[in-house]
């Protein structure tokens, strides 16, 4: 006990004292220091990024000492964000999905507005649907990439066995079959962290919207049955074919999300329906197999219109009941600078395209990041996810298509518990028509 | 507990305002308001009075099904098996060998550990590829000259995931129960072994004849707080299956944290409404019959 104290008291004076001393030297006036509070992600990546981003901060700003809060992802995160903001215990800032789940979290009520912030104009319009709350307020300012959801797929495979990047889902189950032949898993699929299993579903809306023009707010009002269309079902519809062709790895109910990157990047298997900032992880564990790796948009039925289900990157937002409002929004301002995308390229490359004009991008980039650009940048050829265009999202669908895939449910049974899981959320949300 | 009319209490009832108080607002005012927001669509900022849609709603859930069945079958195997479990281990333990007190606490031990810490490592060891345990049985397969994968412990689509997390909150939980009976078996008054040994019965005889019956008190009450613990049994399920694949470990409160984590409070408040109901109506049947039991004895 004795030696924990005296350690302590030695930290205080070795870094607290000169750290006085310097303030004190620097600004006579002596100005107290802000205290700020920020919540994230505890993921690895998200970790680095803003441990890097806040001392950065911190360093350009010596009056202002930020807390960082991390926290699970996942459905515990929701659930603690949500009880968070109903508490009015939230920290000043914090980082947070936008588009549906933003909608959940009541951002005209607990978030403050953004809307007239000097940096708005810098945000790429495609980002402000997405962030907008029902009182047409902006509640977020973008941070990280955006994602592809598709497949990322081994580039060595494809080149050893002479095949072509699949436009159209026929020819993607055509290459799964060569694949198999091979000896190599054609699909490889993650079912212990369920939310992976959903990417054939989310990742189709590309597609879905191609086929059904007007399809958000048709969806939104509840005019869609799911079974009812072969647009909507195609994802659905994909989970079980892949299963009943044995194209899933063997361990596929036991493979975690990074044991299954794991997969892709040693060439134990052609394809994983990801989004494709899962190249991060292969970046920062297998760096020298990153460039084996590529990005495709999931295939449809018209070779002709193909292209890539894109998500919106986070948001970090203001809190309502922050005390210390002008230092929140100094380093939410901060955060779209150049400073903070010099940083940000510094710990890991990106793998999308920022969603800040002009913010600079640099560093080892990825065949995915290219890949994802040239959907991004092509012409029709990209295509927001639907959760960003829609207030509703069932929170099952992640063990409803892992019931499809491990056959307990076919795929008509699993949209339909699907379309059950919608209308209790939208209830639940009060929107009107369910 | 037996009310003596008549005899009043020397003592003022104002001693009793400190603990009413506590309880009022430790556990009364709670009840009451789950009950109250049970009714609500509640968003823990505001609510709305939406009478029993809730709970309407909440039978409606596809899985409640699979939920009730998983939360029976869990609660039935766990304290069925530490009740016999216990009992032989509690009879061994009690005899007096030499290192009876080391055993008895390795047998504890498993009780001390954190739940989530035991599910993640049973969920590693359990790995159908990758864990120690079909490694094992993949050997032994092989000394005998057959091949197998062995067992999808917790992925397997049917009853087996929730039967394996049973068994690893047996490990887990036995040492509970052991206790008791130990302290119910050191209870047993010595002359009825020394009677009925006079009368030439032999160890078993004794263990079935004396022990058995004399320590039926510990064993209503292992029955009991095993059974309702494993009726609302959720960490360790949690832990090593998340409900899944699927939803086919899922019981009734891994169905009503799901509710709670997607911000539905009002229907989640609702599940542990009925769920409260649910283990009352089978507790209070179950205890009652042992007590009355207890009483012949």
């Amino acid at each position: 006990m004795k030696i924990v104290r005296n350690s302590r008291f030695a930290k205080v004076l070795m870094l607290g004292l000169p750290a006085v001393l310097a303030s004190a030297m620097l600004a006579p006036s002596a100005h107290a220091v802000t205290e700020l509070t920020f919540q994230t992600w505890n993921s690895q990546d998200s970790r680095d990024k803003w441990d890097a981003l806040t001392a950065a901060y911190m360093k350009a700003n010596p009056d202002v000492h930020i807390t960082v809060n991390y926290v699970p992802g996942g459905v515990e995160g929701d659930a603690l964000v949500k009880s968070e903001l109903a508490s009015g215990t939230m920290t000043d800032v914090f980082a947070y999905n936008v588009g549906a789940l933003m909608q959940a979290i009541d951002p005209v009520k607990n978030l403050v507005n953004l809307k007239n912030e000097p940096w708005m104009s810098t945000v790429n319009s495609g980002f402000i649907p997405s962030a907008t709350g029902a009182d047409g307020g902006i509640y977020a300012a973008p941070f990280g990439t955006a994602m592809g959801g598709g497949i990322l797929y081994n580039k060595r495979i494809y080149a050893k066995l002479g095949l072509q990047v699949p436009l159209t889902w026929k020819a993607f189950m055509a290459n799964n079959a060569i694949i198999k032949k091979a000896g190599i898993v054609p699909v490889i699929s993650s079912w212990k962290d369920s939310w992976t299993a959903q990417l054939f579903v989310l990742g189709d809306h590309f597609n879905v919207a191609a086929a059904m023009p007007g399809f958000e707010s048709k969806f939104t009002a509840n005019k869609i049955v799911l079974t009812a269309n072969p647009a909507t079902m195609a994802g659905f519809a994909h989970l079980e074919e892949v299963r009943k062709a044995g194209y899933y790895n063997k361990d596929v109910a036991s493979t975690t999300f990074a044991k299954a990157l794991e997969k892709l990047a040693l060439g134990q298997g052609a394809h994983y329906p990801m989004l494709s900032a899962g190249i991060d992880t292969i970046v920062a564990n297998f760096p020298t197999k990153a460039s084996d790796i590529g990005f495709f948009a999931q295939p449809g039925t018209n070779a002709k219109s193909n292209g890539a289900t894109v998500w919106m990157p986070s948001g970090v937002y203001i809190a309502k009941t922050t005390k210390v409002l002008d230092a929140a929004k100094a380093f939410v301002a901060w955060t779209v600078s150049k400073d903070s995308f010099v940083v940000q390229n510094k710990v890991v490359p990106p793998s999308g395209p920022y969603f800040i004009k002009g913010a600079p991008v640099s560093g080892n980039l990825t065949a995915v990041f290219t890949d994802l650009y040239n959907y991004m940048q092509g012409k029709n050829t990209s295509y927001p996810a639907l959760e960003f265009l829609t207030p509703v999202k069932g929170p099952n669908l992640s063990q409803i298509c892992v019931e499809i895939g491990s056959g307990q449910k076919n795929a008509v049974q699993g949209a339909q518990a699907y379309q059950k899981d919608l209308q209790k959320q939208s209830q639940q949300l009060g929107l009107a028509g369910w | 507990m037996a009310k003596k009319k008549g005899i009043k209490s020397p003592y003022s009832n104002s001693l009793l305002v400190p603990s009413a108080t506590l309880y009022m607002i430790l556990f009364f005012v709670p009840t009451i308001l789950s009950l109250f927001f049970s009714l609500t669509r509640w968003t823990l900022q505001s609510w709305q009075f939406i009478g029993i849609d809730n709970f309407k709603l909440y039978f409606s859930e596809e899985n409640l099904r699979i939920g009730f069945r998983n939360t029976i079958i869990y609660a039935v195997v766990t304290s069925g098996l530490k009740v016999i479990i216990a009992l032989y281990l509690a009879n061994f333990l009690s005899t007096k060998l030499r290192a009876t007190g080391f055993m008895r606490s390795v047998m504890f031990f498993p009780t001390l550990v954190s739940t989530i810490g035991v599910g993640i490592t049973f969920s590693i060891l359990l790995d159908p590829y990758e864990g120690v345990v079909n490694h094992g049985i993949k050997i032994v397969a092989a000394l005998v000259g057959k091949t197998t994968d062995g067992p999808g412990w917790l992925v397997d689509p049917n009853l087996l995931p929730i039967l394996s997390v049973a068994f690893v909150d047996v490990w887990k939980g036995v040492g509970i129960a052991t206790l008791i009976y130990i302290a119910g078996i050191a209870a047993i008054p010595r002359d009825y072994y020394e009677a009925s040994s006079i009368d030439g019965a032999s160890a078993r005889q004794q263990f079935y004849k004396v022990t058995v019956p004399l320590v039926r008190p510990a064993m209503f009450s292992v029955i009991i707080l095993s059974f309702v613990g494993g009726l609302r049994s959720f960490d360790l399920i949690w832990a090593m299956t998340g409900g899944g694949p699927g939803f086919i470990s899922d019981v009734v409160a891994s169905i009503n944290y799901k509710q709670y984590t997607s911000g539905y409070y009002g229907l989640s408040t609702a599940g542990n409404v009925i769920l409260f109901v649910f283990v009352t109506v089978l507790v209070f049947p179950l205890s009652r019959f042992l007590n009355k039991k207890e009483v012949v004895i």
